[in-house]
């Protein structure tokens, strides 16, 4: 007679940046309950996440947001296999909670505890979305603090062939909306912005290309000539159009995205592209994205957008496979603020 | 009663397991590691070497504030944790009244100081006295037996606050009583304390100097005898400070910027 395979349940916590969340898997794959409690509302009065007040917010929250999601699975804190925890990068107080309250909490229910790179559980939210979507593939994950071409060789093998030399993309986003007045967070805004009025064409914002590698990325010349830009015509006294400087500021970005995620997976021979984090919910990147790869005949993946914001289900897919292949975190686990793709 | 005590709010990372009138276990490390790293591994060293079945623990007790605001957060979450994980309530013990606690029958006054940087300190002032005395006050001649048992309560005589080193030494000298002096702040703030204090004081020795669990988890059974108890999701530290983004607003508000 056929055994069936024991499913195996992650509970995932995240606390990396400004949302604290916690998500229970089943085999990686399946999402029984994602939580995500956001503070955005609490540093848009200060014009972007101030550490101390996110970490402040996250050991507030942490019990609650795994409660509930441990509750809204339907399953109790026992029954999970195996707890993970995003351990970088990302600011270290912030991950310090959930590194802690994981580590704390597999130690009181005796679970195996295994610490994910979050670059890697945003690359896995594609599993999320896509159940039949399997490796290897090339990724592009851009969000406020991450701008990589990653290829993705195997489940947790992944190398890093292109990364930003400055801002990250996202990063880049919330100091122009900053700069035209939107407030934070400056992606969603200048999207909503762009979509409705301003013309992509209307100003000729610089594609940076930087020496070394081809892959790599510079978004903070093109923030500066942004910014001169303004600064100029204010000294002159003219009005600037705020849509159309946040729509050629927004073609610019994604045209150097697109640019070197097909150009990436065209070089080493992908067919799969896969978006990943919170840009990869910009509207534009994923319309240019899914007309230049059906131009080159690479399959496009790009998560929801529930799931390309920092949640705990990603998480909970790379821990999944993580545990999968051994991986185990002692209980000397730290925070890795600047932990690098790959590295451990 | 089985507590399991934690204060990592300072210098050091202490743990300590506990039952009812017994110190089963303490391990306190002073050392440059940081807490995140030793704290853990150190609960697990009691756990094995006192054969400890975590899910006969009755409750948590971590020092809660202020200290270290990284500090606070990783006792307070490996408290949390441990309390939501063994479903378990959580004792909050202010990290001023552990480190007091420390002096316990002391007749001097005890004045813990926490090293707060910009200048300040983290400090209360307490006294111990006599919560009870057994009822025979009749005049005997002392013989075995008639020791009469005493039962100390803590008092407050300064409430903990975070304030400049010279506000906490006006107020001892304006009581003009000796002084304990302990806590990290003591150390830092020696010769300062040495130039202005007024009254006779001295300075606890190293093994009372920094924070014990084995205080924390001590004080922890009282509290809990009156049923201060708080639940995993309830407990958050008490930092004596606000973070510098809203100390700023809140200037810039105050000054109408």
């Amino acid at each position: 007679m056929q055994q069936e395979e024991k499913d195996i349940l992650i509970l995932a916590i995240e606390s990396s940046c400004d949302e604290t969340a916690a998500s229970v898997v089943r085999n990686g794959r399946e999402i029984l309950s994602n939580v995500i409690a956001s503070q955005i509302d609490l540093h848009t009065l200060y014009g972007g996440v101030v550490p101390e007040i996110a970490s402040r917010k996250h050991i507030e929250k942490i019990n609650q947001v795994i409660g509930q999601a441990v509750s809204q699975a339907g399953v109790t804190l026992r029954d999970v296999d195996a707890i993970a925890v995003t351990y970088g990068p990302g600011l270290v107080g912030a991950l310090l909670v959930g590194v802690s309250a994981a580590k704390a909490l597999a130690f009181a229910l005796d679970k195996p505890l295994v610490g994910v790179h979050h670059i890697e559980g945003h690359i896995c939210a594609n599993y999320l979305q896509y159940p039949d979507l399997e490796p290897p593939f090339m990724s592009l994950v851009v969000s406020g603090g991450h701008s990589h071409l990653v290829i993705v060789r195997d489940y947790g093998e992944y190398e890093a062939i292109g990364r930003t030399r400055d801002d990250a993309a996202g990063e880049a986003f919330d100091k122009v909306a900053r700069a035209i007045g939107l407030g934070y967070p400056g992606g969603p805004k200048i999207d909503k912005l762009v979509a409705k009025e301003g013309n992509p064409d209307a100003i000729a914002f610089p594609r940076a290309s930087v020496g070394g590698s081809v892959y790599d990325f510079s978004f903070s010349g093109l923030k500066s000539a942004v910014l001169n830009y303004l600064n100029e015509y204010s000294m002159k006294g003219i009005e600037v159009n705020r849509a159309d400087v946040a729509a050629s500021f927004q073609k610019a970005v994604t045209d150097v995205l697109v640019a070197h995620g097909i150009q990436g997976a065209k070089d080493y021979g992908f067919h799969k592209l896969a978006l990943a984090g919170g840009v990869a919910s910009n509207t534009a990147l994923r319309k240019a994205m899914k007309e230049a790869c059906e131009r080159e005949g690479i399959e496009f993946y790009y998560p929801a957008p529930i799931l390309c914001t920092d949640n705990a289900a990603m998480i909970g897919s790379a821990g999944y496979y993580e545990f999968q292949k051994g991986v185990r975190s002692g209980w000397d686990l730290n925070a890795v603020p600047n932990l690098k793709l790959g590295e451990r | 009663m089985k507590i399991l005590a934690i204060d990592s709010s300072g210098l050091v990372a202490t743990v300590a397991l506990l039952e009812d009138e017994d110190l089963i276990a303490e391990y306190t490390v002073h050392y440059k590691k940081t807490h995140s790293q030793t704290l853990l591994p150190m609960l697990d060293q009691i756990k094995s070497m006192t054969e400890l079945d975590l899910k006969t623990v009755d409750a948590i007790a971590v020092a809660s504030g202020p200290g270290s605001f990284t500090g606070l957060r990783i006792g307070s979450a490996t408290a949390k944790g441990l309390a939501q994980g063994l479903n378990k309530p959580v004792i909050e013990v202010p990290t001023l009244e552990g480190l007091a606690w420390q002096m316990y029958g002391c007749s001097a006054l005890i004045c813990p100081l926490m090293d707060a940087r910009r200048d300040q300190v983290y400090t209360g002032i307490y006294a111990f006295v006599p919560a009870r005395q057994s009822d025979d006050k009749t005049e005997k001649k002392a013989a075995p037996g008639d020791g009469v048992s005493q039962d100390y309560e803590m008092k407050c005589l300064m409430e903990g606050t975070c304030c400049l080193l010279p506000q906490v030494v006006r107020k001892l000298n304006e009581m003009g009583e000796a002084v304990v002096l302990l806590g990290d702040g003591a150390q830092v703030y020696r010769e300062k304390l040495k130039e202005t204090l007024t009254v006779p004081y001295t300075f606890a020795p190293a093994h009372r100097r920094l924070q014990s669990a084995a205080a924390v988890g001590a004080l922890a059974l009282r509290y809990a005898a009156q049923g201060k108890m708080v639940s995993c999701y309830e407990h958050k530290p008490e930092y004596f400070r606000l973070s510098q983004a809203e100390r700023e607003r809140q200037e810039a508000l105050h000054h109408g910027t």
